[in-house]
């Protein structure tokens, strides 16, 4: 068990330096200038040279990459280029926000998605099945936008049952995490059931309901356990991608999360935000990918770390 | 702009007396209350001598003042923290007299000391100022460094006299710049790298709360100088806020100002709608829209073929895809800017004639091009309307839709043969026609890197925008626009530019907003001027 840690740990670092170099490199050879960014159209030759040149942009690729990592080794990531503000203190700002989201948002997703793919499983050949499943394509193709607004628009605009956006309480929490769960229903709730009836299939199914057992014993207690396995790698994924931003559904309900303060860092090529959102997101992924990971013999004995 | 000549033909009068400017604030203003204003974008920073975003512009406006201001909702220049101030006869020596008992959030009184400073800092390359090269006239500036300008002098605790190298018209326009605003030296030593978190200056409102990513609270200043404003006690600002979501809110009475304005797809409806249209204010801006044409890219090197592109672009459509939100433009400046050439026709659209201008550059079967374009609404949609009209003339423009910063390179590397400016498009720092042609037309614009995409260069009007930016002699005033619109029809003779339109300001208000409505499309205070706006219950 500790050398599985032990190995797991030394491919994080790996993975976060490889990801921190790919992000570097691209920033690097991007064709935009972060400095004239800074310095403003106003600006004369000599100032934007003297900016680049304090902000050690002048340096060859390795200096800059290495710079980078003297300083995120002392858990220095840097200040914002245009905010001049810590880096590590505009993502503490926002990741109270993102965790919320996060967790209320696979929840959601959960509660929908193994909703609809256990009943579709039940339901197989059905119409109900067919009605289920055209229902997940749809919220599969949905666009955000249009989902995010569709929602608010009903629930908060029309019926006033929840704030116009915002943050702060539990109320203003629902409707952008019911929104990541119909987006994400459709992905869980058909590996939900092609999952579910691979397992139904099973002889211990046939010997559970030989036994007598009612169906939602067969179900909730045989076939769900030996069915969810894939489910919780994908809520691993699912960790890793809200961890780096929804940008859409933030930008709507105005939830002051990761994906917003990455969106804008892109758009004026402020690298150090971009690479700090980046490298939170990464590890949010590892972190993720390892959780599923560490749960899956707990949900299947059969499974060993090794 | 007959009202612009005659206040800054006032205005450089020596010793003015203030009052001369002075406002009076609509008499039926009452005090109290908060507002709520929304932004898509997170605010930056609140520190005077980096912020240069639209948001921050006016929130910054609102925290700090400098040396001279503007009479609001104009652009009418006033005294700001000087109380008065004397010229030269050469135009090189101005002498400020500053108010005295004028109070820093912090508490303590403002001296000719931190107007010192505060320029010294601004123009300091450690700073990192977008707005240092404002300065540029000011002695000294070469050579600005920790130690401050040379050029700035301390005569007393109330007196600050700045000699400048060379004379230049727009100074007091520049001293009216967010970038002057005058600052606090133990608040900036004490704050460091976070002063724009922190911000501590003289103005009508002091930072209450900054949640980062949420929410700004302005809180009113009760020592304000100018008496009896603000009239608000509190201007909360949201962040973060889909333009869409904040119309909505506004409907629902939750939100004031939504200050990215009226989302294009909610246009017609608001405008169509009388409820809604009655709480628009519509205002013109200091803003041109423009097609930029790289001289030194064959064939555009050819002014036969820069005329051509002029004559192809049907720019009333282009309008109508903005919802017909400007005007139809002929000149760099915008018509509310001094120094228009109001009888100028311009390039009159004209399919057949752009074709023969082709065929007498021996183009006869046009030629193929690229067209950059930020990738935000509407610039792409304008972009294909650019790229159809071409196409009329026999010319294929390949429309490459990129991010801001990458078409903010490519046009500054030269290697963008033609630029739409949308999403980038010149909005005046001060209501000056100078504003309009150093970085985007002039040759120090054009070297590699500059904002003179069109890296057009012709020295001998660049002797006259510096011979005109010299007449700093309230006597030789008209003179000078005169000047200053010969050498924009200088340009327009050779065509770098395709001036497209002109955009106008709709600012939305909820219907508790108190305030003449000049104060919503105020040209310097955009959305709107904190100071003097009021809410009615």
């Amino acid at each position: 068990m500790a050398r599985y840690f032990l190995r797991r740990i030394v491919q994080a670092v790996l993975i976060l330096l490889g990801v921190s170099f790919i992000t570097f490199f691209l920033l690097y050879v991007l064709p935009a200038d972060p400095v004239r960014q800074i310095a403003g159209r106003s600006a004369t030759a000599a100032t934007v040279e003297n900016i680049r040149a304090q902000l050690g942009l002048d340096q060859p690729f390795v200096v800059q990459y290495g710079r980078y990592l003297a300083g995120l080794v002392q858990g220095d990531l840097g200040r914002s280029y245009l905010q001049k503000t810590e880096v590590a203190e505009l993502i503490a700002s926002r990741l109270p926000a993102t965790l919320q989201l996060m967790l209320a948002g696979i929840a959601a997703e959960l509660v929908l998605g193994l909703g609809m793919g256990i009943a579709a499983a039940l339901l197989r050949g059905r119409a109900a099945d067919q009605a289920l499943m055209m229902t997940s394509f749809v919220t599969v193709s949905a666009p955000q936008f249009v989902v995010s607004l569709l929602l608010l628009y009903v629930f908060a605009v029309k019926l006033g049952w929840f704030p116009i956006g915002g943050y702060g309480t539990w109320a203003h929490l629902v409707l952008p995490a019911l929104t990541l769960g119909i987006l994400g229903s459709g992905w869980y709730s058909r590996m939900m059931r092609s999952s579910m009836i691979d397992v139904l299939r099973a002889d211990f199914i046939r010997t559970a309901r030989a036994k007598g057992l009612t169906q939602s014993r067969v179900v909730l207690r045989h076939a769900l356990p030996n069915a969810i396995l894939p489910i919780i790698a994908m809520i691993g994924i699912d960790i890793g991608v809200f961890m780096g931003g929804i940008v859409v559904v933030e930008s709507v309900f105005g939830w002051p999360g990761i994906g917003q303060l990455a969106w804008q860092a892109i758009q004026r090529v402020d690298i150090p935000i971009i690479m700090g959102v980046t490298l939170v997101s990464a590890c949010a992924i590892v972190l993720g990918n390892l959780l599923a990971d560490v749960l899956a013999p707990f949900v299947d004995p059969r499974i060993r770390l090794r | 702009m007959k009202k612009w000549l005659t206040s800054t033909a006032l205005v450089l009068t020596l010793a003015l007396p203030v009052a001369a400017q002075d406002y009076t604030p609509d008499p039926a203003a009452k005090a109290g209350g908060s507002i709520t204003v929304t932004y898509k974008d997170d605010v930056a920073t609140l520190d005077p001598a980096i912020g240069y975003d639209w948001q921050n512009w006016s929130m910054i406006k609102s925290l700090f003042d400098g040396l001279m201001d503007y009479v609001p909702g104009t652009t009418v220049l006033r005294p700001g923290l000087a109380e008065s101030y004397e010229i030269s006869p050469d135009g090189l020596v101005y002498t400020f007299k500053l108010r005295a008992g004028v109070k820093f959030h912090n508490g303590r009184e403002m001296t000719a000391e931190d107007v010192k400073y505060s320029l010294g800092r601004v123009t300091d390359p450690a700073t990192q100022s977008p707005g240092a090269g404002f300065f540029g006239s000011i002695a000294g500036f070469d050579k600005a460094g920790p130690d401050g300008l040379s050029g700035v002098e301390v005569v007393d605790p109330l007196t600050v006299k700045i000699t400048l190298s060379r004379p230049d018209a727009t100074f007091l326009h520049v001293m009216a710049l967010n970038f002057a605003s005058v600052v606090p030296k133990e608040a900036v030593d004490e704050a460091g790298a976070d002063f724009g978190k922190k911000p501590v200056g003289t103005g009508a409102y002091k930072l209450a709360e900054w949640t980062l990513g949420q929410r700004l609270v302005f809180e009113k200043n009760a020592d304000y100088w100018r008496p009896g404003v603000p009239f608000l006690d509190n201007v909360v600002f949201e962040v973060g806020q889909e333009p869409v979501v904040a119309l909505l809110r506004l409907q629902n009475g939750e939100v004031d100002v939504p200050g990215d304005g009226i989302p294009p797809a909610k246009f017609q409806e608001v405008m169509g709608d009388p409820a809604q249209a009655a709480h628009v204010v519509i205002g013109g801006q200091l803003q041109t829209g423009y097609i930029t044409l790289n001289v030194k890219t064959p064939p555009f090197d050819k002014v036969e073929v820069r005329k051509a592109v002029n004559m192809a672009i049907n720019k009333d459509r282009i309008v109508q895809i903005i919802n017909g939100r400007a005007v139809v433009a002929n000149q760099p400046l915008p018509p509310s800017m001094p120094g228009y050439t109001k009888d100028y026709a311009g390039y009159a659209y004209d399919v057949e004639g752009a074709k023969k201008l082709l065929v007498d550059a021996g183009l006869a079967d046009g030629f193929e091009t690229d067209l950059y374009v930020m990738n935000t609404d509407p610039n792409p949609r304008i972009a294909q309307a650019i790229q159809q009209d071409l196409a009329a003339i026999g010319i294929k423009a390949n429309i490459q839709s990129l991010a801001q910063a990458n078409v903010i390179e490519a046009g500054g590397a030269g290697t963008a043969p033609m630029v739409w400016s949308g999403g980038m498009a010149w909005i005046a720092d001060f209501p000056d026609p100078s504003n309009f042609y150093g970085p985007i037309l002039g040759c120090a614009g054009a070297g590699d890197g500059g904002w003179n995409w069109s890296k057009f260069c012709d020295e001998g009007l660049d002797a006259k925008a510096t011979e005109a930016d010299s007449m700093a002699d309230p006597a030789k005033a008209e003179d000078r626009l005169k000047l200053w619109s010969d050498v924009y029809m200088g340009v327009m003779e050779q065509a770098p530019w395709v001036p497209v339109f002109n955009e106008e300001r709709y600012t939305m208000k909820s219907e508790r907003m108190g305030g003449e409505d000049a104060l919503y499309v105020d040209p310097v205070s955009i959305p709107v001027n904190y100071d003097y706006v009021w809410v009615k219950q």
